[in-house]
């Protein structure tokens, strides 16, 4: 690809690719939940980074801006802190219970999870 | 220009199947915890209803219902339609759902203490919002609509399975939670990639875009393992185990016999409607050697197992096993009509008869829990004795699950087998021989038990009212009795396939 043909929305794809992979490492390689709970955020920014760079290629007629995929991401940042907010309730419950912050016993030492 | 979908009478009972749950479940946060099981049992009595309904007018029309909500026409809309398939399972869940309900009115029932407490509030509230969040996933055309609809199953699940409190069912939970999470996001991803190479989020104007580019290769490959780990098909099943067995009974049946079937019809809707042939056929062979390994290695985990609902959370991931073995059986992606195929009819039939088995066998398992006071498998002995009706259904669930004749199970093997032999698809026959044995090892060994005579006789910690037992029995003897009605699905799984509007442009 020259450097003429990185558009905007193409920049933003590639962020949005970057911020998955950012996203995704951090969630397959810290057994710390909180950690993997980051994680799955910034698996779901990069997500509806790319939705962004969707809605704008998808625009390129005349309007400035496609709407679904924006109001997909509105719905998805809805649907992505639900699932936050339940995830650090149960993590909270969980360390309450077990005084651990991860899928390990407490006294095991720390290992990755597959 | 014609609309892409047409409303067809009778499509609003798929919007009162979706809504119906929900309106359920926000009557019961209004009207507070004392009314709350009132409330689920005239709703679960209305969703039968609507359910024998929309079955009636399916056969009656003899075509899929549609209907477009707001009359908004896709893409900019959405669509409900619902073919014979998708009627099925609409049945199956209501079918599950009632029973469940009933049994967890007898079990909740048990303790006068917690009969309206907050365990079992929570549970008719959650047990609703899973229904609402199935019935969507079963008829929605949209992808974005359905992404939607696996989150609402997701959240509806995951509080299902620590319902106790407890710290290690917490931990399953969590790790329930991660492996969903992950599974919707790669979904959401391919979704996200479907709209940017077609404008369109409708399975239907995907399907009739004249050409597929490497958008369509990429967003297959997210969304359907994505979907793998939501369906914890093999290697992706490692939270199933935990979190099924540590569910209260009654959650545990509807986890086990519905929720995962979501993601497994939602892959089949991908491969089936929406994938090229060519990329159709690699999926459905790769789906069915995870299928196959599925089968072989958690039945082998079965047998080992210690705890009852243990080894009946192993099962369940082998049964869902032979769910992917159909693709090439059905020769999805060779440019025959799948759904005319034997092993399509054998899929479905595998799909209900085990829905109604493992919920039959998963309340089953929580009598013995809630009588004896554990369920570890070696000091069940005799528990036929004390419980003969409980040691009966998990007998005839187990006939169902092993494919002996007469059974739903037997017919949906025995038309699986005879595809694989037809089409020489040798390797694939050889693996149901084996998962029926396997199973067959894992079920007699619990009938085993069951039949065994004590040194000391077992005591029931409290008495079993007859009602709570009969409801199991009543689903096992329906999964089994499928077995005598093996033409009946033929028909009705034929409808609005193919879908008229792709055939005729």
């Amino acid at each position: 690809m020259s450097a003429m043909a990185l558009t905007s929305a193409s920049l933003f794809g590639l962020c949005g690719a970057a911020l998955v992979g950012i996203g995704l490492f951090c969630i397959v390689s810290h057994p710390d939940l909180l950690r993997r709970i980051i994680g799955f955020n910034i698996l779901g920014a990069g997500i509806f980074l790319v939705f962004g760079a969707v809605a704008r290629r998808g625009a390129a007629m005349e309007l400035g801006g496609d709407p679904v995929p924006q109001a997909m991401v509105i719905t998805g940042i809805v649907v992505a802190f639900a699932a936050t907010a339940l995830a650090i309730a149960l993590l909270r419950r969980l360390a309450s219970l077990t005084g651990s912050a991860t899928f390990e016993a407490p006294a095991a030492p720390p290992r990755s999870e597959p | 220009m014609t609309p892409t979908y047409a409303a067809t009478s009778g499509g609003l009972l798929l919007v009162l199947a979706v809504m119906l749950p929900a309106a359920a479940a926000l009557a019961m946060l209004v009207l507070g915890p004392r009314h709350t099981r009132r409330v689920a049992l005239i709703a679960l009595a209305l969703g039968l209803v609507v359910a024998l309904a929309t079955g009636l007018q399916l056969v009656r029309s003899g075509t899929a219902l549609i209907y477009v909500i707001g009359n908004w026409q896709p893409p900019l809309g959405i669509a409900l339609r619902a073919d014979g398939l998708s009627v099925m399972m609409l049945a199956v869940t209501a079918v599950v759902m009632a029973a469940t309900g009933l049994f967890a009115r007898e079990l909740f029932g048990l303790d006068l203490a917690t009969s309206d407490g907050r365990l079992a509030t929570s549970f008719w509230i959650l047990l609703m919002g899973l229904w609402s969040g199935l019935n969507l996933v079963f008829v929605s055309q949209d992808l974005f609509n359905l992404y939607v609809a696996l989150e609402l199953l997701t959240f509806a699940a995951v509080p299902l399975v620590c319902l106790d409190g407890r710290g290690e069912t917490m931990a399953a939970a969590l790790r329930y939670l991660m492996f969903a999470l992950l599974g919707s996001m790669f979904y959401l991803l391919g979704a996200g990639l479907l709209y940017g190479a077609y404008g369109t989020l409708d399975i239907r104007l995907i399907a009739s875009a004249g050409q597929h580019g490497p958008a369509m290769a990429i967003a297959l490959a997210l969304m359907i393992p994505g979907l793998l780990a939501k369906a914890a098909l093999f290697p992706l099943h490692l939270w199933l185990p935990p979190a099924h067995a540590g569910a209260p009974a009654a959650a545990s049946a509807v986890l086990s016999a519905l929720v995962i079937k979501a993601p497994v019809f939602l892959i089949l809707r991908l491969v089936v409607d929406i994938a090229p042939p060519g990329a159709a056929a690699v999926a459905g062979q790769v789906l069915a050697v995870l299928g196959a390994a599925s089968i072989l290695f958690c039945s082998v985990m079965a047998l080992r197992q210690e705890r009852l609902k243990l080894m009946i959370a192993y099962s369940t991931v082998a049964q869902i096993g032979y769910l992917f073995i159909v693709f090439p059986l059905a020769g999805v992606g060779d440019g025959t009509a799948p759904w005319g195929t034997i092993a399509w009819t054998g899929g479905a039939l595998q799909l209900t008869s085990h829905a109604l088995a493992k919920a039959a066998m998963f309340m089953a398992a929580g009598i013995v829990a809630e009588a004896i006071g554990h369920d570890r498998i070696r000091d069940l002995g005799g528990f036929g004795r004390v419980l003969p009706l409980t040691a009966t259904t998990f007998g005839l669930a187990g006939l169902s699950l092993m494919g002996i004749p007469p059974s739903g199970g037997f017919i949906a093997k025995c038309l699986l087998l005879t595809a694989a032999a037809i089409g020489g698809h040798l390797w694939l026959a050889l693996t149901i021989l084996a998962g029926g044995l396997l199973a067959g090892g894992y079920v007699f060994r619990v009938m085993d038990r069951a039949l065994a005579t004590p040194a000391q006789p077992l005591l029931l910690r409290k008495p079993i009212p007859l009602r709570l037992e009969l409801i199991p029995l009543v689903l096992a003897v329906l999964a089994v009795g499928l077995g005598f009605l093996p033409l009946a699905p033929f028909g009705l799984l034929q409808i609005g396939r193919p879908d008229i509007a792709l055939v005729s442009p």
